[in-house]
């Protein structure tokens, strides 16, 4: 099982996600990279700090699950598969084209990894509900670790599901939110505010906590906290992220749910991020 | 207060009120009441069994051991009950929230387990809809939906009258369609579809449930239809309750000396494709769907779209619940104002055939 023996290594592995990602947009030329680049060092965390898997045997019953309710955050979590040995680095050519194992949103039946086909906002968490209660018939130790959108908390099915897994004390369960305030039509505090969404999850009957989802040791204790707690009590990182993180100039740019970016922009892309790697 | 519809003028609202109005002083003496939701769709007098679908499943339980029953806030009303209080640990009460409740079973159903989930036909169809197609159907999972008050069965009035839920259903993939007719139906196809791989939606009948077909040499399989009376004149294609009420029909209408056959749907989808067209080639007969359902998008527009692909033509009537939503009150009342009880059923043939 991959893990870094430092938050050094957690920085450097959160860089090749995030370069992943950008070759990836770069082989489609478009592609939900602004959100890719954002959440890329909590997949960092999750991957090689937190969870327990097999690359080679994705269906190991002894894995923690990681279900990723956003279908079209795919492109990171196939740029953290690859990382993470699941999905061979070459196969990222395919991403999106007919055919691929890689396609813009994600699904179960097509990539090995992605747990939970995804997209139709809201379905996450409730499954992450019933794999909980099933993991815990089987006695397993494993967690399951769903991760969903600020934009998800709008749906009404997120908040019966928070309710069903506080009621069933769910303690097996990890929501994570990407918090980057961004949603189709613009900044999601402004289309349906979910404010304060601590406060919400923990009249839940949650353990809430809110970090800064760039900060890579905020995030990594965050998981520990949330993995080590004894409490009977489902958990929710809430993690602000910010979208494009790592390339500068896409972080500047207007910020919006699908960033554009120039086809000569992708080289300057890998090259910004090059510039930001810690060493 | 008099709320004729003289009293308003032109308009919707006027024609609502026109709709029941006379009713209230015409059946005053004499009136019918709405049954409580719990009650069941037995007539008195006839052989019954009571909570099939629960005691099945509590038996089945017994020996296949990834059979789990969730629902949502409906155990008693599903007869889930049943199950609930023989398996105590294997039951998930979900409360009021049916797209957990499917959400949830997906999740079982990833972990190895078989759950079943219940609640009514209008909840499951209308309310969980996306959760049972992308959690569910799209994954293929082995998930048993079974809904009580399917079609016409409750006096509640559409809030609780799943009288499209087969409509809504039969466009899903991967989804097989389930109507059983009565009690040992509903014994059978429950084992049948706990054994069966894949996500099913099948509709239930509650409560003291009628026994008919063991009278008939007659077994339930996933996909199968089957001739039950073999007749010259008409040929009944039907499924669910309305299996019963053709089948009173046809020995009605033999005093008519109308010969009726009855072709027992039970599975609406995948269709029994060469059954039915076989019994359908016969020539000289009237094929006549009778379902417990709108007449759009169920089993007569199934087996009508079946005909016209293959080039069968013979002449087609269907019985069918009304493009409406329909009325609230008493049961009786209901299958005789919308058509699908059996004198509305011998009536309709009569004319039809003369």
């Amino acid at each position: 099982m991959p893990r870094a023996g430092s938050n050094v290594g957690l920085a450097e592995r959160a860089y090749r996600i995030r370069r992943h990602a950008v070759r990836m947009g770069q082989v489609q030329g478009q592609g939900y990279v602004g959100q890719a680049l954002g959440v890329a060092d909590v997949l960092a965390v999750a991957y090689f700090h937190a969870l327990r898997y097999r690359p080679t045997d994705t269906r190991w019953e002894g894995r923690d699950r990681f279900l990723l309710s956003i279908g079209h955050y795919a492109i990171a979590l196939y740029a953290a598969l690859i990382e993470a040995g699941v999905l061979p680095e070459e196969e990222l050519e395919t991403y999106g084209t007919d055919d691929s194992r890689m396609p813009m949103s994600g699904m179960a039946a097509y990539t090995p990894g992605m747990e939970i086909t995804g997209g139709s906002l809201g379905h996450g968490l409730g499954i992450a509900v019933g794999m909980c209660l099933g993991l815990k018939r089987k006695r397993s130790g494993s967690f399951v670790y769903n991760l969903m959108s600020d934009g998800e908390l709008g749906e009404g099915s997120t908040w019966e599901a928070a309710m069903s897994a506080a009621h069933h004390r769910l303690d097996n369960l990890i929501a994570i939110v990407d918090f980057n305030n961004q949603q189709a039509d613009g900044p999601s505090t402004a289309m349906l505010s979910s404010e304060p969404v601590t406060d919400k999850f923990e009249a839940f009957g949650w353990h809430a906590q809110r970090v800064d989802g760039n900060d890579i040791e905020a995030v990594r204790m965050a998981f520990d906290l949330a993995r080590g707690l004894k409490e009977p009590r489902p958990r929710v990182i809430v993690c602000d992220t910010r979208m494009a993180k790592g390339v500068p100039f896409l972080e500047s740019r207007d910020i919006a749910h699908f960033i554009r970016v120039e086809p000569h922009e992708w080289t300057l892309a890998l090259e910004a991020l090059e510039r930001g790697r810690s060493h | 207060m008099d709320v004729g519809p003289r009293s308003f003028g032109e308009g919707t609202f006027a024609l609502r009120l026109s709709k029941f109005a006379p009713r209230h002083a015409v059946n005053a003496g004499e009136r019918k009441t709405t049954s409580a939701m719990i009650a069941s769709i037995a007539p008195d007098g006839i052989a019954t069994r009571n909570a099939p679908f629960g005691h099945t499943l509590a038996r089945l339980a017994h020996e296949r051991l990834g059979i789990v029953g969730l629902t949502a806030d409906l155990a008693k009303y599903t007869d889930l009950h049943v199950f609930a209080q023989e398996h105590p640990d294997r039951f998930y009460q979900m409360g009021m929230a049916e797209q957990v409740l499917m959400s949830a079973a997906a999740g079982l159903a990833r972990e190895g387990f078989t759950p079943f989930a219940t609640t009514y036909a209008v909840f499951a169809s209308r309310r969980a809809y996306d959760f049972i197609c992308m959690a569910i159907a799209e994954e293929n999972l082995d998930v048993k939906i079974v809904c009580a008050l399917p079609g016409l069965t409750t006096g509640y009035g559409p809030s609780h009258q799943a009288t499209e839920d087969i409509a809504i259903f039969r466009g899903m993939p991967n989804l097989t369609i389930i109507d059983p007719c009565d009690a040992l139906d509903i014994e059978q196809a429950t084992e049948a579809i706990a054994d069966y791989k894949g996500p099913v939606y099948m509709r239930l009948l509650r409560g003291k449930v009628p026994v008919v077909l063991d009278e008939y040499d007659y077994t339930f399989q996933i996909g199968k239809a089957r001739l039950l009376r073999d007749g010259a004149d008409v040929l009944f294609i039907s499924s669910g309750l309305m299996t019963m009420r053709v089948l009173e029909a046809a020995k009605a209408l033999e005093a008519d000396r109308i010969d009726c056959a009855v072709l027992h749907v039970p599975t609406i989808k995948p269709l029994d494709t060469d059954a039915i067209l076989a019994a359908a080639r016969r020539a000289g007969r009237m094929v006549v769907v009778a379902e417990n359902h709108t007449m759009i998008g169920g089993l007569g527009e199934g087996v009508a779209g079946l005909l016209m692909r293959e080039g069968v033509t013979p002449v087609f009537r269907q019985i069918a619940l009304p493009d409406e939503f329909l009325d609230a009150g008493a049961l009786p009342t209901l299958h005789d104002r919308y058509g699908i009880s059996t004198s509305e059923i011998v009536r309709r043939v009569r004319k039809w055939v003369k």
